[in-house]
């Protein structure tokens, strides 16, 4: 461990949609070979945002979405469909949690 | 160390049988899995019920376990007899493709390297026989609403996984300084570089990745990058219109309220919410304050207002 690595600021690289990787920066990100990418991008769990030449290119936040699907599959043994589902359901929970959180501060 | 209940742990019976089990880790695995379970414990309690599945799926592991006795109470201070697993063959490895580093004191001292369980289990690379770029490591970090807006620094206190030359995994506290970039919002993840795991046989170490959370914020509710604030206003504020000061992320600004306004209305502030390239909006949500009548004159000035602005709010409700 280097010496003062409790007071120097370590800068992070901010994972969200302005980020964009491209499929080999995504594999490298994830650790994991693009079979398993390109079979995530056929169940729809993770899409390209655009397309640059024949390169694909991902928002940064596909990145959270491959680990919580890796997660899930080595975890709780569900399929990549399965992932994929929980994965949806529970952006759409975040999303109703906050709405609601908006609307309890009102009254 | 502490004694683990393993039974009480997955909520089975002694007498549970191994389909049982199953089905009591499954539904215990849904529910305290930390990418899905919203209880603030999940995260220990998911390694619990791993720990304590590990142990009870194997008819192995568990007879040994069992042959402890049941005197053991959950949390109890316990030293594993010496002789505890003589007379048991074992077959497999101590940890079945689980990973090790998740498990307690507890089960290391029975299970463990060193231990009639060491084998294959081992095998898997982290002893530095081969190449192997080092893990990923997951952690939150809970911010201000404040924080996102201007960037900040927190410091974080992780437990890392070690292992030690002799095979023992232990967790070794670890601080580290981060800097919060400016417009993070909640579930985005900061990734880290080479921060995570150390990486074997000259690999790259991997990275840590910390997800961000908002603290509850006592005035600001974020909805994606949107901010929202209600705004108390008096009835003649709202009736006829006026200017109001509004706080915002970045300070307090002057909000024109349009006459006619109602309780609910959103006023948007352009651009005031978090900032990104395509930044969020700032919406002030108005809720109309009705002074109390708590003397004669206040009294009398509402019961003018009812006899010459006659008005039936519930116009609308039917019958």
């Amino acid at each position: 461990m280097a010496e003062g690595e409790r007071n120097r600021p370590l800068s992070g690289v901010l994972m969200d949609e302005e980020l964009t990787l491209t499929l080999g920066e995504l594999c490298r990100s994830c650790d994991l070979p693009a079979e398993e990418l390109l079979a995530m991008v056929q169940e729809g769990l993770i899409e390209p945002v655009a397309v640059e030449g024949r390169t694909w290119r991902f928002a940064g936040t596909a990145v959270r979405r491959v680990h919580v699907a890796v997660h899930l599959q080595r975890d709780l043994d569900v399929n990549l469909s399965g992932a994929a589902l929980a994965l949806d359901l529970l952006d759409e929970i975040r999303a109703l949690q906050a709405r609601l959180r908006v609307l309890e501060s009102r009254s | 160390m502490e004694y683990k209940d393993y039974y009480g742990i997955m909520g089975v019976s002694k007498d549970a049988s191994q389909d049982e089990i199953k089905r009591a880790y499954r539904k215990l695995a849904r529910k305290y899995h930390p990418d899905v379970s919203k209880e603030s414990d999940a995260e220990a309690r998911f390694k619990e019920v791993n720990e304590a599945y590990e142990v009870l799926k194997d008819p192995e592991k568990r007879a040994a376990y069992d042959q402890l006795g049941s005197q053991w109470r959950q949390g109890q201070d316990f030293r594993p007899p010496p002789d505890w697993d003589a007379g048991f063959e074992f077959t497999g490895g101590g940890f079945t493709g689980a990973d090790q580093s998740r498990f307690s004191d507890f089960f290391e001292s029975l299970f463990g390297a060193g231990g009639p369980f060491r084998g294959a289990g081992h095998a898997t690379g982290r002893r530095g026989e081969f190449r192997r770029r080092g893990e990923d490591h997951h952690a939150k970090v809970l911010i201000s609403v404040k924080d996102a807006y201007q960037g900040a620094t927190r410091t974080l206190q992780l437990q890392v996984p070690e292992v030690d030359p002799r095979g023992h995994v232990g967790l070794r506290p670890r601080t580290l300084n981060v800097k919060i970039p400016r417009g993070v919002t909640a579930g985005q993840q900061i990734r880290l570089s080479g921060q995570g795991g150390p990486g074997t046989g000259g690999a790259p170490d991997g990275d840590l990745f910390l997800e961000v959370e908002f603290e509850p914020d006592p005035l600001f509710r974020v909805e994606h990058r949107d901010v929202y604030v209600t705004l108390p206003v008096t009835p003649w504020e709202a009736a006829l219109g006026g200017t109001v000061a509004v706080p915002t992320l970045g300070g307090q600004v002057e909000l024109k309220v349009p006459a006619g306004s109602q309780s609910g209305q959103k006023l948007r502030l352009k651009g005031r919410g978090l900032p990104a390239k395509a930044p969020g909006d700032q919406y002030a949500v108005l809720r109309i304050v009705t002074p109390p009548a708590d003397n004669e004159a206040r009294r009398a000035l509402y019961e003018r207002m009812a006899r010459e602005m006659p008005f039936d709010p519930r116009a609308n409700l039917g019958e």
